[in-house]
């Protein structure tokens, strides 16, 4: 059995934190278009021209049913052709920002989905405008109902932004191939890297809750 | 002038007519009672008059004005209209105060304490006002339709629509929805309930009408409706409905 | 340098049977694995209860290309052997199945009403039995969709086995752009091949959620 030896990795601390600062980074932009586009995407299913509810179906179930490693490819090779110059990472976070909005698009409706017509009839017979009416009866239990769903493909985006790795984008997972070839160290960079991957999903897992708990007071029945 | 005049008004959903030439008129003060079997359109008569349902020909007004889904103002005549629903309708996100408050701070810019207090005078009218900074899943439901009838109150409506506001209810929550309405019937307010509570028709209402396909099949003082029912139709659901 | 041509194609048709292994692999193992950790999860005992949701919290919080790389490059450590690729890849997916399919198959478990449990037990069955013959067929109607749905993830996933050098249909595209220089055209192809895999499964997943919900 070969010894196990973190020693050396301990040169690397200041690539590994520079990494995880990336990874965070990649993760908080594609999570920002990626929500972007949920938004407008619900909103354009649910009542946009048909062409156009057609159009986001169809991206939605071919993000969904295609993996992200090969959407990256694609992404990374297909805007060069268009004229766009653009380094790994801005492709990465494009691509992801694409692959997260087709989940939040079928999030986000859900969401609307769940609140019940009667609570607009009901705000509508008190007088209020249509707008008053999605930001105080329909806005709030539809960002309750979404929140799980939210948080959870949120810590998976964080995990899929490893894959950025595959196109040289430099994040967390490249500077684990970046440690392994200078120290060959295998097992242990990639010990590590998971576990700073962990740390990071557990950090948001607790703040998800934390903020879950104090914007979501009303209780509800069962 | 009739505080709310219909006239002829059809309606239909699809190729299914549920309204067929419906005319009613009703005075300020009256209590209006709609009842009929389940599809004989007494709920969509309701929600028309509120404007909930766009109605496909004749006419409704409402002191005066006439009532569309497209009307000038349809915001204001909603808060001059309360209607009550059978799923009491409240918002689950809010207290029983911000449910109260929501659309006079919204839209007549009261103030807080201002909004505090019409709450508190509206739910002492329902019997709740030691619920005030409830949930609504903190109450029983008929504690909730109380506060959905509070809600309305609070708009200060000329006209309040019940639809079915007891069917939702245990038995035995019934009574303290049914207590609240015979209050407000007593202070005057003009009232149309569609309901299945006989006995609150018969002992509070003005006036009872019964529907039946989609017609206004009769109508009269309550005494002389359930004690003379002129139609086979009236007389079979008396019958039924005991 | 030479262009796409049938027999690429052909070799990435050829590939997806090794995508399919994998998927295969990872069920036939991790479906087992799963059953146990959802029991465990919905255990009485509580050590069993934390057992098992330490074992999901560590696996759904590391990536899915670390926990290849961690099987990969840990089984000489751990064992003392070099392993094919096939092996290493073989177990990340078996663990990553079995945590996902773990979870939803407890919520399949837990969405059958407790006085189910009770009344079983008023019958005087077995434990297992009262599970068997009783939760069991409720819980698998409830958790047969996202289970479906949890198949496409599966066969996605094992793209990543190609990070390690394993050929499946991933692998194969990089292989075959490479050779022609068309990445575009290759991965596209390859996108339509996963895209042509995973949407009817996709579909059957929304049609029996909608028969579920339907039937409620």
């Amino acid at each position: 059995m070969q010894t196990l030896n973190f020693q050396q990795l301990l040169r690397y601390q200041d690539q590994l934190i520079d990494g995880t600062l990336h990874t965070l980074l990649l993760t908080l932009v594609a999570a920002l278009i990626g929500t972007a586009i949920g938004v407008a995407g619900a909103a354009a299913v649910r009542s946009g021209p048909r062409p156009v509810r057609w159009a986001i179906r169809g991206y939605v179930e071919l993000i969904r049913n295609t993996p992200s490693l090969i959407q990256l490819f694609v992404v990374f090779f297909v805007l060069p052709g268009f004229g766009l110059r653009m380094g790994a990472f801005e492709a990465a976070a494009i691509a992801l920002g694409l692959y997260f909005g087709a989940y939040c698009t079928e999030i986000v409706r859900a969401g609307l989905d769940a609140i019940p017509g009667s609570q607009v009839e009901a705000g509508q017979c008190l007088g209020l405008t249509r707008w008053q009416v999605f930001r105080h009866v329909v806005l709030p239990p539809a960002l309750r109902s979404v929140y799980p769903a939210f948080t959870s493909q949120f810590v998976l985006l964080l995990l899929g932004t490893s894959l950025a790795s595959q196109i040289s984008a430099e994040e967390l997972f490249h500077t684990g191939g970046f440690i392994e070839t200078r120290t060959y160290r295998s097992f242990e960079v990639y010990a590590v890297i998971c576990g700073i991957y962990f740390a990071l999903v557990m950090t948001f897992k607790l703040l998800f809750a934390a903020v879950g708990h104090l914007a979501f007071r009303w209780p509800v029945r069962r | 002038m009739a505080l709310v005049d219909i006239k002829n008004v059809t309606k239909s959903y699809g190729s299914i007519e549920v309204l067929k030439g419906v005319s009613l008129s009703i005075d300020e003060g009256e209590i209006v009672t709609i009842i009929g079997k389940s599809g004989s359109g007494k709920s969509t008569l309701l929600r028309c008059i509120n404007a909930l349902e766009r109605i496909d020909g004749g006419e409704i007004t409402v002191e005066g004005q006439s009532v569309r889904t497209d009307m000038p103002n349809l915001r204001g005549f909603r808060q001059r209209v309360g209607i009550v629903f059978q799923a009491f309708n409240l918002f689950p996100h809010l207290t029983v105060e911000r449910n109260i408050t929501l659309a006079p701070v919204l839209n007549k810019r009261i103030a807080k304490a201002e909004g505090r207090a019409l709450a508190l005078d509206v739910l002492a009218r329902v019997g709740l006002a030691d619920k005030i900074d409830a949930y609504p899943a903190q109450l029983s439901g008929g504690q909730q339709q109380r506060v959905a009838i509070a809600r309305c109150l609070a708009m200060g409506p000329h006209l309040m629509l019940f639809d079915e506001v007891t069917s939702a209810l245990d038995p035995e929550l019934v009574g303290e929805v049914l207590k609240v309405m015979e209050d407000m019937a007593r202070q005057g307010m003009t009232m149309v309930l569609v309901t299945h509570e006989m006995g609150f028709a018969r002992n509070v209402a003005s006036k009872i009408v019964f529907m039946h396909q989609g017609r206004v099949w009769e109508e009269g003082p309550p005494a002389d409706l359930f004690a003379n029912p002129r139609t086979p139709e009236l007389r079979s659901f008396i019958a039924s409905a005991r | 340098m030479r262009s796409f041509s049938l027999a690429d194609f052909l070799s990435l048709l050829s590939a997806l049977q090794w995508t399919g292994v994998l998927v295969l692999i990872a069920l036939a193992f991790g479906a087992p694995l799963a059953l146990g950790l959802a029991l465990m999860r919905t255990s009485a005992r509580r050590a069993l209860r934390w057992t098992a949701t330490a074992f999901l919290q560590l696996v759904q919080g590391v990536p899915l290309l670390g926990l290849l790389m961690f099987f990969y490059f840990g089984m000489p450590v751990f064992l003392g052997v070099e392993m094919p690729p096939l092996v290493a890849v073989g177990i990340a997916m078996t663990v990553y199945t079995a945590s996902f399919l773990g979870e939803i198959w407890r919520g399949g478990i837990e969405a059958v009403k407790h006085e189910q449990w009770e009344a079983a037990a008023c019958l005087g069955l077995s434990t297992w039995h009262q599970f068997r013959y009783v939760i069991a067929p409720q819980a698998f109607r409830m958790a047969l969709p996202p289970t479906v749905g949890f198949l496409v993830q599966l066969i996605k996933g094992t793209s990543l086995a190609s990070i390690v050098g394993f050929v499946e249909l991933a692998r194969a595209g990089q292989l075959v752009s490479a050779a022609t220089f068309q990445p575009l055209l290759v991965y596209s192809i390859v996108a339509a091949i996963y895209f042509a895999a995973c949407l009817p499964l996709t579909l059957w997943a929304r049609s029996l959620e909608a028969r579920l919900n339907g039937a409620r």
